[in-house]
């Protein structure tokens, strides 16, 4: 445990031991989404109520999964950041959060656009729609604090407060949201309906949560990787890796 | 050579309670000596709530279902107007570096500034609501809890919004920004302050809702003066 | 290189290879520092070079260094309680509120570090800074120079071991300057010891310890 812990500690190490997990998280994500949109949308059979309109789940639930998952992520590098001075882990962090804005808001836009045939409006105070909704606002949030200040470092270490202040809050703001919609909306028709799934439609689901999950460790390689080059462009190692490859 | 006396070595010792009213009378007296800062929220909170009949409509039984949540609602913005100056003239003047070095934990001396931001703010607030309720057409029997939530309430909403403000107290234009990191986690305080209210309009059970604000607000309690402490650490180097 | 312990004020700031870097800019490294008691340091350096920065992780303010810190031979996290104890900071901002008296504002700090202080003590200080009359007078009423001073009352008001000022000698006039010195070196001969920047030339010191910052801070010296 301590031993990666130093390791981590060394972008140079980061650097080359994502070269190799790279192409695995890409080659993952391409096939599970391929084959999950495939199935998902072709093969798996309509539901009862909705239809075919219900295949958007195949992409509004592994990207609402995504997205609080993402938040998660932020709170634990924050904490690795804060506590062990690991610069990796904020890198992480900072090309994290724009990731997961934007799956948050592939959720809420997927949300709403399958409100269309279910609920015949775009928008509804639907309790999980709100969540998400404040959600959005909590990533931009750490996203605009992080880039508020004139001195990253500064930056960095705020944004995780924030981060870490986010990620309490966050079950607290999805119970009282939920509480909100009770009272004021009886429960009527919820959209993942809590009705047991058929394989064929779950299996592909599944497909699709594990896919988009490959998705978002291979971007985020990739982009700490970025990240680290442009953090560290002054360092021996940067710079002979550069000269290499000239 | 004239003898001098050596200095002593201090000892670290108590005094949190001293330097704890020292920095309470100090907050209150530096606000009562600028009075408009302390009328501000509550003149807001007022025209805000003089908006709304304008806005939607003077029909007294639409504006009485609305009402509790209007009332909470520029409550809670009013709160939020006031933060940013919270710390800011200390962050400016030097005197956060100096709680900073106290030999006094940071976390509890910045509960004396937070608690006189409430006393001062949400207070007067939650004691003005119930007169803008009465313009509201608020029916009877709701006006006490409305108060109440609004204490309780506002009290949390100090605390996670001093958080806002440690955070960007070091930047040049951060009232924008405070917002947009205080008004989400602002969401529960708001459903739970309404809903307290709403449960009084309907006769429904209020316990729960209020011990949720209170619990809100023992939660508040034990973690936001970690978290601010931090942020004005981070803050203080810009 | 040891300095005897001579009794109880036998407390020493040390800090071992400090290295500080901000946003990839290394401000300085390798930086070993001393002050024991009677000792003045003064960091020398031209702007940016990061002596406030230097003096802010040197009182404890600033966590984000490389290297080692000791107060009196014991690691900085552990002696932080004992550290602030007897550390005396005076930053660039005076720390003095614009709409209270001086009387008003020293009287928090005293409470703020624990010193009992009283009515008379306070008076006596403001006096001796040449403030005497200006006691009850809101300080925004006050110059600058007039402000700094109440800042400065502090030194007399709160007897501590170890003096960070930064930037000390801004604003005040020639009688200050010459005032503040002495008070540096008295500081001094009762075994205190003293860090500070400034651009003031302080011949009336004699021979001070000087710490240059700036040779080796520019961004490509990185190891």
């Amino acid at each position: 445990m301590w031993a990666f812990i130093n390791k981590l500690r060394s972008p140079k190490w980061f650097y080359a031991i994502s070269a190799r997990l790279q192409p695995w998280f890409w080659a993952a994500a391409a096939l599970l989404i391929a084959a999950g949109s495939i199935w998902g949308l072709a093969f798996a059979p309509a539901d009862y109520q909705q239809g075919n309109s219900f295949r958007i789940i195949y992409v509004h639930v592994p990207a609402a999964f995504l997205a609080q998952s993402i938040f998660v992520s932020l709170a634990v590098a924050a904490v690795v950041f804060m506590v062990w001075k690991i610069k990796i882990a904020d890198m992480a962090a900072a090309v994290m959060a724009p990731l997961g804005a934007a799956m948050t808001f592939i959720a809420l836009f997927s949300g709403a656009v399958w409100g269309v045939p279910t609920w015949g409006t775009w928008w509804m105070w639907d309790a999980r729609l709100t969540s998400m909704l404040i959600l959005l606002f909590l990533y931009f949030g750490v996203i605009a604090l992080r880039g508020a200040f004139a001195s990253r470092d500064s930056g960095s270490r705020a944004a995780s407060v924030l981060a870490m202040v986010g990620v309490i809050n966050i079950p607290i703001i999805k119970y009282s949201v939920e509480w909100w919609h009770t009272l004021h909306q009886p429960a009527t028709f919820t959209v993942t309906g809590r009705a047991a799934m058929p394989m064929e439609m779950w299996a592909p689901l599944l497909l699709m949560v594990l896919g988009f999950y490959s998705f978002f460790i291979a971007l985020t390689l990739m982009r700490t990787r970025n990240e680290i080059l442009r953090r560290e462009s002054r360092k021996r190692w940067v710079r002979d890796l550069a000269g290499g490859e000239h | 050579m004239q003898h001098v006396e050596r200095l002593a070595v201090t000892e670290p010792r108590g005094g949190l309670g001293v330097a704890l009213a020292a920095t309470l009378r100090r907050d209150l007296m530096l606000l009562m000596r600028r009075r408009s800062e302390v009328m501000n929220p509550l003149v807001f909170f007022a025209l805000v709530i003089t908006l709304f009949p304008l806005g939607i409509s003077p029909d007294a039984e639409l504006l009485a279902t609305v009402a509790p949540g209007l009332l909470w609602v520029a409550a809670l913005l009013a709160t939020l107007l006031s933060l940013d100056s919270l710390f800011r003239a200390d962050f400016e003047d030097g005197c956060l570096e100096q709680l900073l070095l106290s030999p006094q934990p940071l976390a509890l001396l910045v509960m004396a500034k937070v608690a006189v931001h409430w006393l001062l703010t949400g207070l007067p607030l939650a004691l003005m609501a119930p007169l803008l309720g009465i313009t509201l057409a608020l029916p009877a029997g709701s006006y006490g809890i409305l108060s109440l939530s609004l204490a309780l309430g506002t009290a949390s909403l100090s605390l996670i919004g001093a958080i806002g403000a440690a955070l960007t107290v070091g930047l040049a234009r951060g009232g924008v920004l405070l917002s947009l990191l205080v008004l989400p986690l602002y969401v529960p305080v708001l459903i739970f302050g309404t809903g307290a209210v709403q449960a009084a309009l309907l006769g429904d059970a209020l316990a729960a809702h209020l011990a949720i604000l209170g619990a809100l607000l023992a939660g508040a309690l034990m973690l936001a003066p970690w978290a601010i402490a931090a942020s004005l650490r981070i803050s203080i180097n810009g | 290189m040891q300095s005897a312990a001579t009794g109880g004020s036998s407390l020493r700031l040390q800090a071992r290879q400090l290295a500080c870097e901000r946003d990839d800019r290394l401000l300085f490294c390798d930086l070993d520092l001393e002050v024991g008691p009677g000792q003045i340091v003064r960091i020398e350096g031209p702007n940016g070079s990061g002596k406030t920065t230097l003096l802010k992780i040197l009182s404890g303010q600033l966590g984000d260094y490389q290297g080692e810190l000791y107060w009196d031979d014991v690691p900085m996290h552990a002696a932080r309680d004992a550290f602030l104890a007897n550390l005396l900071y005076l930053g660039h901002a005076p720390g003095i509120k614009g709409a209270l008296t001086a009387l008003e504002n020293l009287s928090w700090h005293q409470a703020l570090a624990g010193e009992a202080g009283d009515h008379r003590g306070r008076m006596t200080a403001l006096a001796e800074i040449g403030l005497a009359g200006f006691e009850d007078v809101p300080c925004a009423q006050l110059s600058a120079g007039q402000q700094r001073r109440v800042a400065l009352a502090r030194l007399s008001l709160i007897p501590r071991l170890l003096w960070v000022l930064d930037e000390p000698f801004t604003a005040i006039d020639k009688d200050g300057v010459a005032a503040l010195e002495r008070r540096l070196l008295s500081h001094s001969a009762r075994g205190g010891s003293v860090i500070l920047t400034t651009h003031h030339d302080l011949a009336p010191l004699g021979d001070i310890r000087r710490v240059r910052l700036g040779e080796g801070g520019s961004a490509d010296a990185a190891r």
